[in-house]
């Protein structure tokens, strides 16, 4: 319940920011993620560096060319409340509670890496890509291979991830987000995310994102190519949906072994793409 | 005005401190001086204990001591209620010490404690202990813990056995096996639970150097038992040195009953620093492995009947696991509360248990919510279904044609209840058991529920209905039959009022029994206002303090409003009449000419003649006027020890619906209609229901304490124990019959664990039928979307599945 | 090493010193001695510690009381008016929503969260609200019925002279 000591700092811009995190110390925003497992003392931190008030970290900015830059510091409720894509909000919905979701930033999330967290997967299929600020400027990165390991990223030791945008969305595409929770901790076992557009009859756009299942939330590039022109129907999906778990090696934990998973990445996958396009 | 206050949903009047945040629970205490405790507790599951090195703890800031089971030299704590009866194998009682000192049975054991000033620096200071371990082999099963070659845990009980109770008919009962047209076997498991009250335990030792007095506040059930055994039995400290105080309690479900190390260590404590206030609360963490857990059967059960359903015989068998050392009453629920009761409400001719109580390297095992009775109904009537099954019977018809008749009653059951030791004997006091079980199949349209199968199956689910006609023992007992059955010294089951009715006509009504949120101080003011006819408001219930009465029980099995209640009354009837006496004094007639109305007390034929209790009251206690031999004040005492339990009962039927794809289960519907026999509140009473209805819900779905095999407990926080969240219940479906209890004046029964002692069957049974279609017959709790999932896929012949899902998967299925 | 932090709490001006480590439940309870604001687990699952910080329920038990600095904090001694009851402590205490009382404020807090976003819930809106809170007594039945009844006198309370305002 009481973490170890540890120092704290709460930079008042985003260069002292940097300068912080170039110096050593771990990075804190709403918490939501990192004081559990420092109560726990499962963590340990010499220095904490709060950037939640950085005000140039908040922000839903959607561009004229309808791409989306989203802020690091936006809340998962902020989102919920921005975004137009009601789908999007139902996602949301299903991660951790109101309280957490009032505090808890999408930032967060990313950078956290959890390998159950759900915006992970919500985010890849939307093509986002992480908005990184170190000593030397921006980058920006694709999500897609951002995730390199369980609570590993590709942030590096000096910088500090500022945003999250994702391009404009394919024409007449929809979203739908489909989670099997373990029943304790609320994260996912299996969170699947599916943007898919269809266009005269055949599938013409098709991302889909799995979180929960293997080390880190990953796109199903096996589960997109064989939905992809296909007619969208019963067969098509579920041909594509077996593909959910190709080339990743499956978790196992007490609630749920690898063939389970597997399983239900396959189900959850199947429905999320059914989700998408409307059934 | 106030006669009809009694049987009325009265708001509660403790509830205006707990709704704007002025509760007073054992963590919000803060006194004068206090420091904190923190303890450090075993990694292991199974370690001798090489060496302590404390003293780099001790240099640690704000440290002002860090103490060793070697320092403490107090006896290991009490264990209340051997097993008795029939069973062998009594001599091997091990408890735990106050802190470990040569060995740790369980993870979470504890091995040393900080004293500091504030918790954060108890904590650090715990962080560089270091204790030499000697890790040693575990075993966390119960019934592998009895087979040769298993890690021993004490050297006393060979093969890990604490005791091999039986109960029963044991020749009738195997001619009756042996004899049958049909028998079905199945082992079944009963997993173990964790019981988590919102609030976890926690203590206050407070020694006055002064005085050489003892002060605990500890998150009790039980302060006056507590007190009795820290003294008498753990601290040699003189009872009358020690006070015991419990606060508010955030809920306790069992746990909070029992005697734990801490309570003593913080005592201990207190005195080490000089008489400084030592608070210790322990973690939620903590919570989950140093405070008691619940259930932790393995059964093996045999049921033999006729092939028209007449039920002729019930074998059991079942592993009872009592954890690394025993809890205070830990070998007490899997006996007296579990195999006696095994024959539910039904007419078995023939009962026989026998239970083996063992030793494993995991956490004690004690009372939880409905304590050996649920374990009981879950056997019964998982065993009804299986027969039922076998022979083509309907659920509902099987249980029927085996009630207990309505002339029946009092009826001493073949489990047990009539072969107690020395001749005492309890009864069910009363029941009548259809119109409950009618009630509730109609309110389900239970003969229309195949449209509604169809129609799942139909969107990829599988619909189930499971019933669960249950009974449970409440307001245990006479004391002589507790002490026969083998619970000693440290609970007889008596209660104690004391009632005083002040000058200006307040009443105070001081209670042993302790509240953990069931009302008391509403119900029992509702008493007092019926016997007495004064408002609710002029009364307060007091209770939580060893000081209040010279001895009380506590709350816990379903106690108080049966026997607690009748303690009130009588302390009401002994106000009544004195106060009648006085009344005869005052207005110059006969007592015999004095009638009494409500709060008037008036002389028979003259009805201007006429005293009110606070006018006597008022007279009485000042004492100007007393007629001759009487002693001023009107405050009397009252004792009840029950001539007999209380028996509810009722049907419970839940629908479920399980997702073909995931093995998700829904509880789609519930429905639980309980004869509690008449209510003081029937708004807490349907609380008390529904809150128990979850927790048995929870048992059947979500809710399970996992070991690794090294003893390490994997679902060790609420990260990883699912508790059940307000999205997974559909609207609980009440409704009752009324029976009332012969047993005491006002005929409640008790309500506190009906609803966990019923709903786990249901919704276990629920779960089954629906499986059904696919030939399983039977699998053990809880019931994730996983291991349904694995079923569905083993009966569908899936690779993935495995194969224990069938009937009689001990290899001893089907019929003889 | 401790900072020094300045907060509004219930309406009034607190100021404390801290460690870093110290969350902002502990600041609430131990500094400023208002013990309605609960810890009952130590993972953020059971949602007891639940308060308001700029209008927002959040848990106080996975927030650090520096983060907290500058915040306005309302917990549940600061809900009801100075006569009488916050709607929802009315109506908890109407419908018996709840027992040992322990979970109670976080759940008022909660709700008091949901109904400001949502003035008329459904009742499966309302157990989507409280799965980040854990009751042991009631099986939620009553604390739902609770939120119900005070989202209905919350509502026909209100005096907006345009009634539609709250639906979205």
């Amino acid at each position: 319940m009481i973490p170890a000591a540890f120092e704290y700092t709460r930079p008042a811009t985003l260069d002292d920011a940097i300068a912080a995190v170039g110096a050593g110390g771990k990075v804190i925003a709403g918490g939501q993620s990192i004081l559990p497992l420092l109560k726990l003392r499962v963590a340990a931190a010499d220095r904490l560096i709060d950037i939640g008030r950085i005000k140039e970290l908040n922000g839903y900015r959607p561009r004229p060319d309808g791409s989306l830059e989203i802020g690091a510091l936006t809340t998962y409720a902020e989102l919920q409340a921005a975004t137009p894509w009601s789908t999007v909000a139902d996602a949301i919905d299903e991660i951790g509670d109101v309280q957490v979701r009032n505090r808890g930033t999408i930032g967060g999330s990313i950078a956290h890496a959890d390998p159950g967290s759900d915006f992970p997967a919500i985010a890849l299929a939307f093509d986002g890509t992480a908005v990184l600020r170190g000593p030397n400027g921006e980058r920006e990165v694709p999500l897609d291979g951002f995730f390199e390991g369980p609570f590993t990223t590709g942030i590096g030791p000096d910088e500090i991830l500022v945003a999250i945008r994702r391009p404009a969305v394919a024409a007449d595409a929809a979203f739908a987000y489909r989670k099997l929770a373990q029943p304790a901790s609320g994260y996912s076992i299996v969170g699947v995310a599916a943007l898919v557009a269809m266009s005269g009859g055949k599938v013409s756009h098709a991302r889909v994102a799995l979180t929960g299942v293997g080390e880190v939330a990953y796109r199903a590039k096996g589960v997109e190519e064989a939905l992809l022109g296909s007619d969208g129907g019963d067969a098509a999906i579920a041909a594509a949906a077996a593909h959910a778990t190709d080339g990743v090696t499956v978790n196992a934990d007490i609630h749920a072994d690898a063939a389970y998973r597997a399983a239900m990445a396959i189900v959850y996958t199947k429905r999320a793409i059914e989700g998408a396009l409307g059934r | 005005m106030t006669t009809d206050i009694l049987g009325s949903s009265v708001k509660r009047t403790e509830d205006p401190k707990f709704i704007t945040g002025k509760g007073r629970y054992l963590d919000d205490i803060k006194l004068t001086g206090m420091v904190h405790m923190s303890i450090l507790r075993s990694p292991y599951a199974h370690a001798n204990i090489r060496s302590i090195d404390t003293t780099a703890a001790k240099a640690m800031p704000g440290v002002l001591a860090v103490i060793v089971g070697a320092d403490i030299p107090y006896n290991p704590l009490p264990m209340a209620w051997p097993a008795g009866g029939a069973s062998g194998l009594q001599n091997n009682v091990n408890t735990p010490r106050v802190l470990a000192t040569d060995d740790v049975k369980w993870t979470g054991e504890g091995v040393a404690a900080v004293i500091a000033e504030t918790p954060e620096q108890a904590v650090d200071a715990l962080d560089v202990i270091a204790v030499d371990w000697e890790p040693l082999p575990t075993v966390v099963d119960s019934e592998k813990a009895t087979q040769p070659g298993a890690p021993q845990l004490h050297e006393n009980a060979p093969n890990n056995i604490v005791f091999d109770w039986t109960v029963g008919d044991k020749a009738g009962t195997d001619a009756a096996i042996d004899n049958a047209e049909v028998v079905v076997r199945q082992r079944i498991v009963n997993q173990r639970l964790i019981p988590n009250p919102m609030e976890v335990r926690g203590d206050i030792g407070w020694y006055n150097p002064g005085t050489e007095e003892y002060t605990v506040w500890m998150s009790s059930q039980t302060p006056h038992i507590q007190r009795l055994l820290l003294t008498a039995f753990v601290t040699g400290i003189p009872e009358h040195k020690v006070r015991v105080i419990a606060p508010d309690v955030g809920g306790a479900f069992g746990t909070k009953i029992f005697c734990y190390a801490d309570m003593a260590l913080v005592m201990f404590a207190s005195k080490l620093v000089g008489g400084r206030p030592v608070k210790w609360v322990e973690t939620r963490r903590e919570n989950y492995q140093s405070t008691i857990h619940g259930r932790d059967h393995i059964t093996y059960l045999e049921i033999a009947g006729k092939k028209d359903g007449e039920i002729t015989g019930l074998r059991v068998k079942t592993y009872a696991n009592l954890g690394g050392r025993l809890s205070t009453i830990g070998p007490g629920i899997p006996t007296t509360l579990y195999g006696r009761v095994l024959a539910g409400p039904y007419k078995f001719p023939n009962v026989h248990c026998e239970v083996i109580g063992v030793y494993t390297n995991t956490t004690f095992v004690d009372a939880y919510r409905g304590a050996g009775r649920p374990e009981a109904t879950y056997v019964v009537e998982r065993a009804m279904d299986l027969f039922a099954d076998e022979i083509g019977m309907d659920h509902a018809a099987i249980r029927r044609k085996n009630f207990l008749p309505n002339d029946a009653f009092p009826y001493d059951n073949p489990s047990g209840l009539g072969t107690a030791v020395n001749g005492e004997k309890v009864y069910i006091d009363s029941g009548n058991y259809e119109p409950a079980l009618d009630k509730a199949l109609t309110i389900v349209d239970y003969y229309l529920l195949d449209e509604k199968r169809a129609e799942a199956r139909k969107r990829g689910k599988y619909l189930g209905v499971g019933l669960s006609t249950y009974i449970e023992i409440c307001g245990v007992a006479p004391s002589k039959w507790i002490g026969a059955v083998g619970e000693g010294w440290g609970a007889a089951m008596w209660e104690s009022a004391n009632l005083k009715v002040h000058l200006t006509g307040k009443i105070i009504l001081t209670m042993g029994t302790q509240p953990q949120g069931q009302g008391h101080e509403t119900t029992y003011a509702q008493i007092i206002s019926s016997e007495l006819g004064v408002p609710m408001e002029d009364i307060i219930v007091q209770h939580s303090d060893t000081q209040g009465t010279p001895f009380g029980y506590g709350s816990y099995g379903s106690r108080t409003s049966s026997v607690g209640s009748t303690a009130a009354i009588k302390a009401a009837g002994k106000v009544r009449e004195k106060a009648k006496r006085y009344a005869a004094h005052m207005l110059e007639a006969s007592v015999e000419d004095i009638e009494v109305d409500g709060a008037n007390y008036r002389v028979k034929g003259s009805p201007d003649k006429v005293k009110t209790i606070q006018e006597i009251a008022f007279a009485i206690d000042l004492g100007f006027s007393l007629p001759d031999g009487m002693e001023p004040y009107l405050d009397e005492t009252a004792y009840h020890d029950t001539p007999n339990t209380t028996w509810p009962f009722g049907t419970h039927i839940a629908i479920v619906e399980i997702d073909e794809e995931t093995g998700h289960v829904d509880l789609v519907r519930y429905v639980a209609v309980d004869d509690v026999g008449n209510k003081i509140n029937p708004m807490i009473v349907d609380g008390q229901l529904h809150g128990g209805i979850a927790q048995g819900v929870g048992q059947a779905l979500w809710e399970g304490a996992i070991y690794s095999d090294d003893g390490q407990l994997q679902s060790g926080s609420m990260m990883d124990y699912a508790m059940p969240r307000a999205a997974w219940f559909p609207n609980l479906e009440l409704d009752e019959t009324v029976t009332p209890s012969p047993v005491n004046p006002i005929g409640v029964k008790g309500v506190g664990e009906a609803g966990a002692i019923a709903s786990t069957a249901a919704v276990s049974n629920a779960v089954i039928d629906a499986l059904s279609p696919l030939g399983i017959k039977h699998l053990d709790m809880p019931y994730t979307a996983q291991t349904v999932w694995r079923a569905i896929q083993g009966a569908k012949g899936g690779a993935a599945g495995a194969a224990d899902h069938t009937n009689g998967s001990n290899g001893k299925g089907g019929q003889a | 090493m401790t900072e020094h932090v300045t907060l509004t709490v219930n309406g009034q001006r607190r100021e404390a010193e801290v460690e870093p480590r110290r969350l902002l439940v502990q600041l609430i309870r131990e500094d400023f001695e208002l013990t309605g604001t609960h810890v009952g687990c130590d993972t953020s699952q059971c949602g007891a510690c639940t308060v308001h910080v700029d209008g927002k329920a959040i848990k106080s038990c996975a927030m650090l009381a520096v983060q907290a600095d500058g915040s306005t904090i309302t917990t549940i001694e600061g809900m009801a008016p100075e006569e009488g009851y916050h709607p929802l402590q009315q109506a908890f205490w109407e419908k018996h929503g709840l027992q040992c009382g322990f979970c109670t404020p976080g759940m008022i807090m909660v709700a008091a969260d949901l109904l400001a976003r949502n003035a008329n819930p459904s009742d499966d809106e309302i157990r989507h609200a409280l799965e980040g809170n854990f009751c042991r007594c009631t099986g939620y039945q009553n604390i739902v019925a609770a939120i119900r009844e005070a989202a209905r006198t919350m509502q026909a309370g209100a005096t907006a002279p345009t009634p539609a305002s709250s639906q979205a």
